[in-house]
């Protein structure tokens, strides 16, 4: 009886990643943000000189076949460098981010689903939304660099102090749109039914609610990326955020600013690299936001 | 309207209260002493009075609360007394900085003109940008104008300031030669020649903070026409034979301004926070620039001030923008 034509059911997993490849721009942004990932993460295996290993003798080099991207003032390998201040910028993006989605989850689906603490929690959310982010970043990594890098090394302390400072300074978009959707699906049947069979708050909001807001928590993902990588290089060009025999793209160019005149050159990879990322990052954001939302879909044809 | 716009100002007062505890308190944590730079050969008793004279030594309370009564009554008393003549402020402790050792808001005052100039400049600019690149991408929608101006709005996006800016120096002041790369705020225009002078050194911190801007109200104006243009409205007025020119640009624009200007409201105090880095790299001596050597000298009461004034900054321009939108709409009302 089916019209032959119809094509079969498809879950709803297949049916966004259909929409999601009809965006070029999303799936190139994807590629390429994938792309990235691998170069900075698989790139070290192939290209093995070390990102620290002085070499005084080859210093301020231009483009050769021994050093590619060059070299700095004192003789380290940029393609190096590059490669291994991408997986720590990229690692500061994705962990904050995480933290982020978390911390902004948690509140939005907290305030949402119990009445009685929305007020409160979105009052704290507006507090935090009041507060001037960029200057209490600077300050909380100036406040906090020393002791944390006495007690957890200046790597490993200074990456957690930035993966928490950009984390608690940026859950609150996320919070408030988790925190609408929450509140709609709320007044849903199916919730009500759930709820007549004696399901309990937490069964409750991780069996039915979380599953059901993933799309904007995907969409914010993306977005708190880029988010997380400006911020941290931001830091770092403002020579606040990591150490500085420790590479990473903000701090790479910050350290090529200063030889502006000499090798003006020298700013352009990591410049490029952080740009690409974001931009990728955000095409990516924009697919999957028309992609997971059903009014804006475009029909098969 | 007037009950809504009271208790928005009355709420306010609260959250900065807690604003400036919550920075205040944080500062309170840094480590480092004011008084470690003065000579070991200064007696100790001196150097209690100039702990004392610096408004150290005393619990922590009682310094947030002086530092209250001092940003919120004495130096209000004492704008009052440059501008009208009064003495009220005669024989009251400022806000002191504790690397300049001159009240705060004195160097807040020399510093604001040059940050006002380029901020205030650079988002006029990116508005008046912004918004023809918008109306026509959403009136041509998916052309090839469209479709370069949402890739340029989205480069614009992704790119950070702090490369933007460092591109066009390499480009423009090293390569080319054609506009200095630092900014001189000691630059007084007095003739044409020092005007051109300030022209070209303007362009770039600019233009740079003016990309920001551009591609995220270019963003919103698209965004809000494609809204309204698919309205009946438009097609009402369209077949009254009105001249496409009068839909566009009178009803549709009209009625797509309203979500634009809260956003261009909101954004002000952003374009401060994102003044800190251009600042840095074009060496404006601006406020940006001053809470940053601020922050690396360790002085606190000129950070807790900065910091303070943008978070009032926000919060009054959150207000703004939620009434403007109720002024400019018609179908909202808040009472």
């Amino acid at each position: 009886m089916t019209d032959p034509a119809m094509p079969p059911p498809r879950s709803q997993w297949s049916e966004i990643w259909g929409q999601f490849k009809r965006h070029r721009g999303a799936l190139i942004g994807g590629i390429l943000f994938l792309l990235i990932i691998a170069i900075v993460f698989l790139g070290p295996l192939i290209w093995t000189l070390d990102a620290t290993y002085i070499d005084i003798r080859a210093r301020n080099q231009g483009p050769t076949w021994a050093h590619p991207f060059g070299t700095d003032q004192l003789g380290r390998d940029t393609l190096a460098r590059m490669m291994a201040g991408g997986q720590t910028s990229i690692a500061v993006g994705l962990t904050a981010m995480a933290l982020a989605l978390a911390l902004g989850g948690f509140m939005g689906v907290i305030a949402g689903y119990f009445r009685r603490l929305d007020g409160p929690l979105m009052r704290l959310t507006d507090l935090f939304l009041s507060l001037p982010l960029l200057p209490l970043l600077l300050v909380m990594v100036m406040l906090f660099r020393e002791t944390l890098s006495a007690t957890f090394g200046p790597e490993t302390g200074i990456f957690f102090l930035i993966v928490v400072a950009i984390g608690a300074t940026s859950w609150m978009p996320t919070a408030r749109i988790v925190r609408a959707d929450v509140l709609a699906l709320k007044e849903r049947e199916f919730v009500l039914a759930a709820r007549s069979i004696g399901t309990t708050n937490f069964g409750m909001i991780t069996r039915h609610i979380l599953p059901n807001i993933l799309s904007p928590i995907m969409v914010s993902a993306t977005l708190g990326i880029a988010n997380a990588i400006i911020t941290e290089s931001a830091l770092s060009f403002l020579g606040l955020g990591f150490p500085p025999d420790f590479p990473t793209w903000g701090r790479l160019l910050n350290d090529a600013t200063q030889y502006l005149q000499d090798y003006p050159e020298r700013v352009f990879w990591p410049g490029l690299a952080i740009s690409l990322t974001v931009l990728s990052v955000n095409y990516l954001g924009d697919g999957l936001r028309d992609a997971l939302d059903p009014r804006t879909r475009i029909r098969g044809r | 309207m007037l009950t809504y716009t009271i208790r928005r100002l009355v709420l306010a007062v609260p959250t900065l209260l807690f604003i400036s505890l919550v920075i205040f308190l944080l500062l309170e944590l840094a480590p480092g002493d004011p008084m470690a730079n003065v000579p070991l050969t200064v007696p100790p008793d001196v150097k209690e009075k100039m702990r004392i004279a610096l408004g150290l030594g005393e619990p922590t309370h009682i310094r947030f609360g002086k530092w209250l009564w001092q940003f919120f009554v004495v130096e209000p008393m004492v704008l009052s007394d440059h501008i009208l003549g009064t003495t009220l402020a005669e024989g009251q402790q400022r806000v002191l900085s504790w690397q300049f050792r001159s009240p705060v808001m004195d160097v807040i005052v020399q510093r604001m003109p040059q940050t006002l100039w380029v901020v205030g400049m650079s988002y006029v600019v990116g508005i008046l940008i912004a918004l023809p690149i918008g109306i026509y991408s959403a009136y041509r929608q998916y052309s090839v104008f469209d479709q370069v101006g949402t890739f340029i709005t989205m480069v614009g996006y992704s790119v950070p300031p702090f490369f933007s800016g460092v591109l066009v120096i390499v480009i423009f002041s090293v390569h080319l030669g054609w506009l200095p790369s630092i900014y001189d705020t000691t630059l007084r225009v007095t003739s044409w020649d020092t005007f051109v002078m300030q022209f070209k050194q303007m362009i770039m911190p600019v233009m740079v903070l003016a990309l920001q801007t551009t591609a995220q109200i270019s963003r919103y104006m698209r965004a809000s026409m494609l809204d309204n243009l698919g309205q009946d409205y438009v097609r009402t007025a369209r077949a009254k034979g009105l001249g496409e020119t009068t839909v566009v640009m009178v009803h549709v624009l009209r009625n797509s301004m309203i979500p634009v200007i809260t956003v261009i409201a909101l954004g002000v105090p952003q374009i401060f926070g994102g003044a800190i880095i251009t600042e840095q790299i074009f060496k404006v001596n601006g406020l940006g620039q001053l809470l940053i050597t601020a922050i690396q000298a360790n002085d606190l009461p000129m950070v807790q001030t900065v910091t303070f004034m943008l978070a009032v900054l926000i919060v009054a321009f959150n207000i703004i923008a939620d009434l403007l939108y109720a002024v400019l709409d018609p179908r909202i009302r808040y009472d």
